[in-house]
């Protein structure tokens, strides 16, 4: 919506933001300790574990393959339950935003704001991820200083689409729906463990459809050392479903909000 | 005087229901203005469209002369809200939270800092700065919404049910600080159901029932043009009840529940003749507002 009555304040999407940051700062240690922990955890056990009967995938150590799939699908749930649990306690128990939208703010803003933060947040522990996989000698080049910045980008996209399930959500429960029936899909079907190319070709075609294939053909090069192919298709749908989920959200949101 | 609010023809439904009905309202400057109605009135959804947070089904609104919906973002940064509910930011602190909200309006951080001490001041909880929200009473967390709501320092202060739930001490400090508000030249513009709070704070105002204006004036002009100036209420024996104020000449009675209400202009004979009466109480006051309200909303229950 334009609004010629009011230069608005630079950032307003950003006062969201620091919101955000102000009560991770908060809870930092703990969630810092998580961040670290859990892809410890993965890589060491999944990595190690398998990874001695595996030996290479798609002439690479077992283990970088598996820490780049990690580090996009660690990204996913990450985007994907900030913009959903999160935003919805925000939004609906804890009435943030019905304060929020008696400021010059709207809903388009705080929205915004909202996916910044989910990105930021996927940065953070993918950061951390990296760090591990770094240790554990699965980085193979410093073209994974890369990484985190495409992280940002598939956090974008994730939360996006985590906004248009909080729009619609009667209550918590409704998010098992879209992690049972989309998100878990997506996890083992991308090219996580596995590559794409040993599923069924029709499969395969659903599968290039979503976003998450996509993430991990873009990181998974950048830690291993490889040559990238095709990076503007693959920027180009994480954008698509970070943009689309955005507007879709804005929309559904404002209708629920603003009554 | 010019006008801070304009409301004219204003409409709202919800799902084919329509819950405003085509009101006026013209808040001058300066003013403490009140909303008073029964439940389901139509204040809050009144003000909700008032700031641009609800879409207008007819009718045209104007704040500070500016458009609603088209200028929400402007009048919302001159305005200050204290909705019905509390709605504090449980993550934070008390001085926190004040600076949070103060971002949203774009307030740099240096200029956020001494406004807060200030309005912790203004509300009496300096002492409590540091406290998280969910340590506060009830009372706190109201005095702490209406520092917030003044963090931008408005010319318009919004403010729904302001006391609400709140005992009588809290009461009186906020009306004492609205009153302070109102002579710094701030604009009020409140809801409310409790008529002592309607008399004591407001200008000026208007009764609203089911999406309609029902009379609009001062407190005591309403007074004066709806009620007989004196009020028995009478308990007890009702045929004696009855028999005595039946009788009593010009005044009016009605019966509500167990009570007999008698208006009148001139009480002195019929308080006599009840001070000998063994079997009946009674209670012989001023009318007030109330009495106006019920007079023209009626007695029976809003759920």
């Amino acid at each position: 919506m334009g609004n010629l009555f009011l230069p608005r304040f630079q950032g307003a999407a950003l006062a969201v933001w620091r919101r955000n940051t102000l009560v991770w700062r908060k809870l930092m240690l703990p969630s810092i300790f998580i961040n670290f922990g859990e892809p410890f955890l993965y890589l060491l056990g999944l990595g190690y574990g398998l990874g001695l009967f595996i030996g290479e995938m798609m002439h690479m150590p077992y283990l970088t393959f598996l820490a780049s799939g990690i580090l996009a699908s660690s990204a996913m749930n990450t985007a994907s339950f900030e913009a959903m649990f999160s935003v919805y306690t925000r939004m609906i128990p804890q009435k943030t935003y019905e304060a929020i939208l008696t400021t010059p703010l709207e809903v388009q803003d705080i929205l915004a704001g909202e996916m910044l933060w989910c990105a930021t947040k996927c940065v953070v522990s993918g950061t951390a991820i990296l760090i591990v996989a770094a240790l554990l000698g699965a980085v193979h080049t410093w073209y994974a200083l890369w990484v985190p910045l495409v992280l940002f980008l598939v956090g974008l996209c994730f939360s996006g689409m985590g906004l248009v399930m909080t729009a619609f959500a009667p209550g918590y429960d409704f998010f098992n729906y879209y992690v049972t029936l989309v998100l878990t899909p997506m996890f083992i079907l991308s090219g996580v463990f596995y590559p794409v190319t040993s599923l069924p070709e029709a499969l395969q075609i659903i599968v290039q459809i979503l976003p998450l294939a996509h993430a991990v053909e873009l990181i998974r090069p950048l830690v291993a050392g490889l040559p990238l192919g095709n990076v503007p298709l693959h920027l180009a749908v994480l954008v698509a479903y970070g943009a689309a989920g955005y507007f879709i959200a804005v929309r559904l949101t404002r209708r629920r909000l603003l009554v | 005087m010019s006008s801070v609010v304009q409301i004219t023809g204003l409409r709202k439904q919800y799902n084919g229901r329509e819950v405003v009905r085509g009101i006026d309202l013209n808040v001058s400057a300066g003013r403490c203005f009140g909303l008073l109605g029964p439940n389901g009135a139509g204040k809050t959804t009144t003000l909700r469209l008032l700031l641009g947070q609800s879409p207008v089904s007819g009718g045209e609104i104007r704040v500070f002369g500016l458009p609603i919906p088209q200028a929400g973002r402007a009048v919302r940064a001159r305005t200050g809200v204290v909705p019905q509910a509390d709605n504090l930011d449980p993550d934070f602190t008390v001085a926190e939270n004040l600076r949070v909200y103060g971002r949203y309006f774009g307030i740099r951080l240096a200029t956020l800092a001494t406004r807060i001490a200030e309005l912790l001041a203004f509300v009496g909880l300096t002492e409590r700065a540091d406290a998280r929200i969910a340590t506060l009473s009830g009372g706190m967390k109201r005095r702490l919404t209406i520092a917030r709501a003044l963090i931008n320092d408005p010319e318009l202060v919004v403010l729904d049910e302001p006391t609400t739930g709140l005992d009588p001490q809290v009461r009186h400090m906020i009306w004492g600080r609205l009153r302070d508000l109102r002579q710094a030249g701030k604009t009020l513009l409140l809801t409310t159901h409790y008529m002592e709070e309607a008399e004591r704070l407001c200008d000026e105002l208007v009764i609203m029932d089911q999406g309609r204006i029902l009379e609009q004036g001062a407190p005591a002009a309403l007074i004066k043009k709806h009620a007989e100036p004196e009020v028995i209420e009478v308990r007890g024996e009702e045929q004696l009840a009855r028999q005595v104020l039946a009788s009593s000449g010009e005044g009016r009675f009605e019966v509500v529940g167990d009570t007999y209400y008698y208006y009148t202009r001139d009480a002195r004979a019929v308080v006599k003749r009840l001070e000998d009466m063994v079997g009946l109480t009674f209670l012989h006051r001023p009318s007030n507002l109330e009495d106006v309200f019920l007079k023209l909303t009626g007695r029976e229950l809003r759920d």
